[in-house]
């Protein structure tokens, strides 16, 4: 449960500012079950539009997305997102919102009370179920969508650069957190970041993506022993991964600066 | 920075304490109250023009012990209050769907643009000759003139609801629909508030202007009489009562919005 196909889809569209921009371009991918896939690449390069493809945020132009062969036409409760600019309602509480996806199936009260306290608690919140989001810290608040995201037992969990607004201490931290809660939840997970050291701390697979059109230019199986401590990126089999992976962005990190 | 204290209370976006903001506030209008009383009681203006405050404070005792005061104010009373409920009950739910779906707003785009700038001052002797001077004339006036200004501040309001909560909420499995009121009904509930206390002020207008044409009773009316009867003090009073409930139902849209939206005062 929870495989995603990714079949030469190709992601193109009109702008006002460049004409027509072609985002992807006859990309394959395959992530089998609860693997923790991660995508990494230049900004502009279309990761952020693929992950919207597999969630059915956006339609493809050519090609298909299916989780457990069933095509991707729409979005769903069976793909969770967790988005950059965590996105909490602001009018519901911690609780409230970790519960949203499942008052939206009818859950009885009592159920969606235990469940939201039981992923309040994996994300180290208990306390704050009756704070509001203003009342948050940023890594706070991306804690909760990650609660309320996994609340909602989706089959796979998409992540854009969840960490990308928070101080790198924080994101250390929250990373650690992550595997901590995917280590027991056992969800497939496609994470997109920019960031080297946090893609191969993350992934059992880690996607090199170029700078527009974007494809797959390198694919690194990460096979360092899990579970994975911070330290783990000053190993010397980790530099050696990050020194493959920098020398395929370098240039294509200076293609899309020139693009964008 | 200099840490004067005069300068100390004008810097921007900073806080000054609040026995000074209080104090400066009644100081002011004291004086405002002071200029006045400088004017009647120093002999520089005629009282037929502007009267002093007790005979303004006695033609308060006088209207409100006679009745005339309060059978006025309970007359502008509903007419405000019908003319405004009918008119948000309307903007609300057309304005949040203008703002955020397309085809809506293409619909009543054009004729709510065009009616917006219109002003209804000029429709007043229009609404006379189909409805007559009554109650549901005055509800017309202050129906038009107030329901075009909130369809569109509660569509802009409606349009700035970000489109990441709208996708989180279809990656959690929300129909059409639980997005409507689920998402785009709570999103826009604290604008839609404010919408309501600053439209509510023009309404005031609106029924004013209505009365002072034609009517029988409200305090326009009264105002109205009062000027006939060459009894500014009088006029002062009605301006003064409309003045207080204006301030009054605004208080009250800013208790109700923190009674029934307390997310948005918490920090």
């Amino acid at each position: 449960m929870g495989q995603v196909q990714i079949d030469e889809v190709s992601l193109a569209f009109e702008t006002r500012r460049a004409g027509r921009v072609v985002a992807l371009e006859q990309l394959s991918l395959e992530v089998p079950e609860k693997q923790f896939a991660v995508i990494v690449g230049p900004s502009g390069c279309g990761k952020s539009s693929l992950l919207d493809l597999v969630a059915g945020l956006k339609d493809t132009t050519a090609g298909q997305c299916s989780v457990d062969g069933k095509v991707v036409s729409r979005p769903g409760a069976d793909r969770g997102m967790v988005f950059q600019s965590y996105s909490l309602f602001p009018w519901l509480t911690v609780r409230k919102n970790v519960e949203f996806g499942l008052s939206l199936n009818k859950v009885a009260s009592s159920e969606r009370t235990e469940r939201a306290n039981h992923y309040i608690g994996s994300v180290g919140l208990t306390g704050f179920e009756n704070a509001y989001p203003s009342q948050l810290s940023g890594g706070m608040k991306q804690r909760v969508a990650i609660a309320r995201a996994l609340a909602n037992n989706p089959e796979v969990l998409l992540m854009d650069e969840p960490f990308g607004a928070l101080d790198s201490q924080t994101r250390a931290l929250m990373q650690e957190l992550l595997l901590g809660i995917w280590e027991k939840e056992q969800k497939t997970v496609l994470f997109v970041t920019h960031d080297i050291d946090e893609a191969l701390f993350l992934g059992d697979v880690v996607y090199v993506m170029s700078a527009r059109p974007g494809r797959i230019i390198d694919t690194i199986d990460v096979n360092l022993k899990r579970p994975r401590h911070y330290d783990i990126i000053t190993t010397p089999q980790f530099i050696e991964f990050k020194r493959r992976i920098m020398s395929s962005l370098h240039a294509e990190v200076k293609k899309a600066m020139k693009l964008n | 920075m200099a840490t004067s204290t005069l300068d100390r209370l004008f810097r921007p976006n900073k806080p000054i304490p609040r026995r000074i903001e209080l104090g400066t506030g009644i100081t002011v209008a004291a004086s405002v109250f002071g200029f006045w009383c400088l004017l009647t009681y120093g002999g520089l203006v005629s009282s037929d023009f502007l009267p002093a405050p007790h005979e303004v404070w006695a033609a308060f005792t006088t209207t409100l012990s006679n009745g005339t005061l309060l059978k006025h104010t309970r007359v502008s009373l509903y007419e405000i209050y019908l003319g405004f409920l009918l008119s948000s009950v309307l903007a609300i739910p057309l304005g949040i769907f203008m703002g955020s779906f397309r085809m809506v707003a293409a619909a009543l785009e054009p004729v709510v643009n065009f009616m917006r700038y219109l002003p209804v001052t000029a429709l007043i002797p229009l609404l006379i000759l189909w409805v007559g001077i009554g109650l549901e004339e005055k509800i017309a006036v202050i129906f038009l003139g107030t329901f075009f200004q909130q369809i569109v501040l509660i569509a802009d309001v409606s349009s700035q609801v970000h489109d990441d909560l709208y996708n989180v909420s279809y990656t959690l499995g929300a129909s059409r629909w639980q997005v409507i009121t689920r998402v785009l009904v709570p999103a826009t509930m604290p604008g839609v508030m404010d919408t309501l206390r600053v439209t509510m002020g023009w309404a005031w207008t609106f029924l004013v202007v209505a009365e002072l044409v034609a009517a029988s009773s409200g305090l326009g009316y009264m105002i109205l009489q009062a000027m006939r009867g060459l009894h500014p003090a009088t006029i002062f009073v009605g301006i003064f009562v409309i003045g207080f409930l204006g301030l009054v139902t605004d208080l009250a849209f800013k208790w109700a919005k923190t009674l029934l939206l307390p997310w948005t005062n918490v920090r």
